[in-house]
């Protein structure tokens, strides 16, 4: 039987912008199963960074309803939206977002500490999620020690840490040469073969075509099925 | 996250910065040091001051006469030490003068006065003895020296039956001061006491121009100061020719002045703590800014409000306790080198070491709130899309 580990219901976002109102996203359903790994693809603007905000609990929906592991997010309270981050989401993003004054294992460390994980353990952890990117032995080196590749290996071990749920890539690649672009899906690629739940959005067409599954976003409207190229080509 | 982990956190933060840490303290640790250094210096004046007034006595009246036209004699000086409220007179001659052994000389205020001096300036005899009434009967020539005095002319050997040369004519010294310490502009112990008649001759006067009253009790001080007052008009007719000071009036003087000194110098290196700590405010909200992004990470990763919120107060707080620290260290360090090259007495104060630093401890959380509060409430996503 498949689990279901997030699903959207007539999710809406829009931003005002003095008169004009913007629709971010327009009445959008998704549903991610255990295991999976999904790819969103869409051009600039069109409300990739928005859905990713929003199922990635950093901001909350107009309308609609968002159940990630049957908790209803759209219902909870700003303040306990940081938990649920903590718990159920590992991010990875397009610039790593790693703190340039930690090392890689304090970096991986971090969200094990606003878990409240007890030094000893966390340091294990830490390191067994380095180990488990293949930079187990850069450690105690700094982000500017490292090159991009390694950095996202690092960022990808700190969003590992936790074992949330869901890992949700922003342009994972989007600062990487091909090659190096290359290694981070196949660091992606292993962790899905173990099991863990990878949301990945890009504009990348040949980046998203990696995924088990791929969905375009136009104009904030979600569209499913039929040949990605050609769709994606009809949306420029 | 627990509050271990937060302090660690915060002095890994103050490591990564030394320089902007150290200069965030700047304030703090001169506001601190101030105070302690101010209060320290403050106090200790205080202290000499009254420290003098028990040195004087606290029952003691300084009668000066400025008419020289009337002479004021002996009888007179009885008289007064018949009334009930006075225990002791002593009329005073004072000259600075040289005294000679062999090739040492010491130039010293030299005072000539009766054997009721010993009592009414509380002096001591360390050795010998001291002036005696037929000293004066006979215009003795005889010398009681201060123990700085004794030291400067007769090193560690015993200066009793020996002769001194106080302007070529020889006195025997008949006795040494005990060391009275003190530093209030007149020393106790860079002195030397003759018989007042043989002052008189010496100095070639026979007016008494100034004189001791001792009131039988400090109560009675105020009733000494009238009785006497009413019979100094007697003899001169008016107020103007003498003067009758009270020491107790004049020492309170000095003493609530340099008090109030002391509060003032402590007031104003307070509000040097209060601009220490605007100043750590200023680069606290300058460092969050500069920290949105960590802000934006941090709170993406899942930190709280609250976890920000304590680790910027926490940083705040830890930099101003160690800035209070250095500052007390600083302080405690500029007030023994003042000690040692002014002399000056200093009085190290607990409570003002423990005052200013929870007071520097105080402001750090004052002032670490606002900014700290203005980082936990930094909207994730915004503080992730800062440049
Ligand atoms: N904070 C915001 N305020 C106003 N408009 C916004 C804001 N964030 C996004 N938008 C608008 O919403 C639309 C979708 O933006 P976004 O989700 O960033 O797209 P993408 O990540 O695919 O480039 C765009 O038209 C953008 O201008
Ligand atoms: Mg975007």
């Amino acid at each position: 039987m498949i689990e279901t580990v997030m699903s959207m219901n007539n999710i809406s976002k829009s931003y005002k912008m003095g008169e004009s109102t913007v629709q971010a996203l327009d009445h959008i359903s998704l549903t991610v199963s255990r295991g999976d790994f999904l790819t969103i693809v869409g051009p600039s603007g069109s409300g990739k960074s928005t859905l990713m905000n929003i199922i990635g609990c950093l901001d909350q929906s107009d309308t609609g309803e968002y159940i990630l592991e049957g908790d209803e997010i759209n219902k909870l309270k700003d303040r306990y939206l940081a938990t649920i981050r903590n718990k159920k989401i590992g991010f990875i993003f397009q610039n790593f977002n790693l703190l340039g004054k930690l090392s890689a294992i304090e970096n991986v460390e971090l969200p094990l500490i606003y878990r409240g994980v007890k030094a000893n353990e966390r340091k294990e952890m830490a390191l067994s999620c380095l180990n488990q990117v293949g930079i187990g032995d850069r450690a105690s080196h700094l982000p500017n020690q490292l090159s991009g590749g390694q950095q996202q290996r690092v960022a990808i071990a700190r969003a590992l840490a936790g074992n949330p749920p869901i890992l949700l890539a922003d342009e994972p690649t989007g600062a990487l040469d091909s090659r190096t672009s290359q290694e981070i899906m196949e660091v992606l690629h292993n962790l899905n073969k173990k099991g863990h739940t990878i949301i990945l959005i890009t504009h990348d067409l040949n980046v998203a075509k990696q995924g088990k599954r791929t969905i375009r976003i136009s104009d904030g409207k979600l569209y499913e099925g039929g040949d990605v190229n050609h769709e994606f080509v009809n949306i420029h | 996250m627990n509050l271990l982990t937060s302090i660690k956190m915060a002095f890994r933060t103050i490591r990564g910065n030394k320089i902007r840490a150290f200069l965030t303290m700047l304030g703090i640790i001169i506001g601190v040091s101030s105070v302690i250094v101010l209060v320290a210096i403050g106090q200790g004046s205080s202290q000499s001051v009254t420290s003098s007034i028990n040195s004087l006595g606290t029952n003691l009246l300084t009668v000066s006469i400025s008419d020289t036209d009337t002479p004021f004699t002996q009888d007179n000086i009885d008289e007064i030490k018949k009334m009930n409220t006075v225990k002791n007179v002593s009329p005073v001659l004072s000259s600075r003068l040289s005294l000679k052994n062999g090739s040492t000389t010491s130039t010293i205020n030299v005072t000539g006065s009766n054997a009721s001096y010993k009592s009414v300036r509380k002096l001591s005899i360390s050795n010998g003895r001291f002036i005696s009434d037929i000293d004066l009967d006979y215009r003795q020539k005889v010398i009681v020296l201060g123990s700085t005095t004794a030291q400067t002319l007769f090193g560690n050997k015993n200066p009793i039956n020996q002769y001194v040369l106080v302007n070529g004519d020889r006195y025997k010294v008949i006795g040494t001061l005990t060391y009275k310490g003190g530093s209030n502009g007149q020393s106790n112990d860079d002195t030397a006491i003759i018989p007042f008649t043989t002052a008189q001759r010496l100095m070639q006067t026979t007016h008494i121009t100034q004189f001791y009253v001792q009131a039988t009790n400090s109560n009675m001080v105020n009733f000494a100061m009238n009785q006497l007052s009413r019979y100094m008009i007697q003899v001169y007719g008016d107020s103007d020719s003498f003067s009758v000071v009270n020491q107790q009036d004049v020492m309170n003087t000095m003493s609530s002045v340099s008090d109030t000194l002391t509060m003032l110098l402590g007031g104003i290196a307070s509000i040097s703590l209060i601009v220490g700590g605007i100043g750590i405010m200023n680069i606290m909200f300058v460092s969050v800014t500069e920290r949105t992004r960590e802000i934006g990470i941090r709170k993406a990763i899942g930190a709280k409000r609250k976890d920000i919120l304590t680790q910027f107060l926490i940083e705040a707080i830890v930099l101003s306790i160690i800035g209070g620290l250095i500052g007390i260290g600083l302080g405690l360090g500029i007030t023994k080198l003042y000690a040692i090259f002014s002399g000056g007495t200093v009085v190290y104060s607990l409570s003002i070491i423990l005052y200013s630093f929870l007071f520097s401890a105080i402001v750090g959380i004052i002032f670490g709130v606002f900014p700290a509060n203005k980082a936990s409430k930094l909207r994730p996503i915004e503080a992730l899309r800062f440049e």
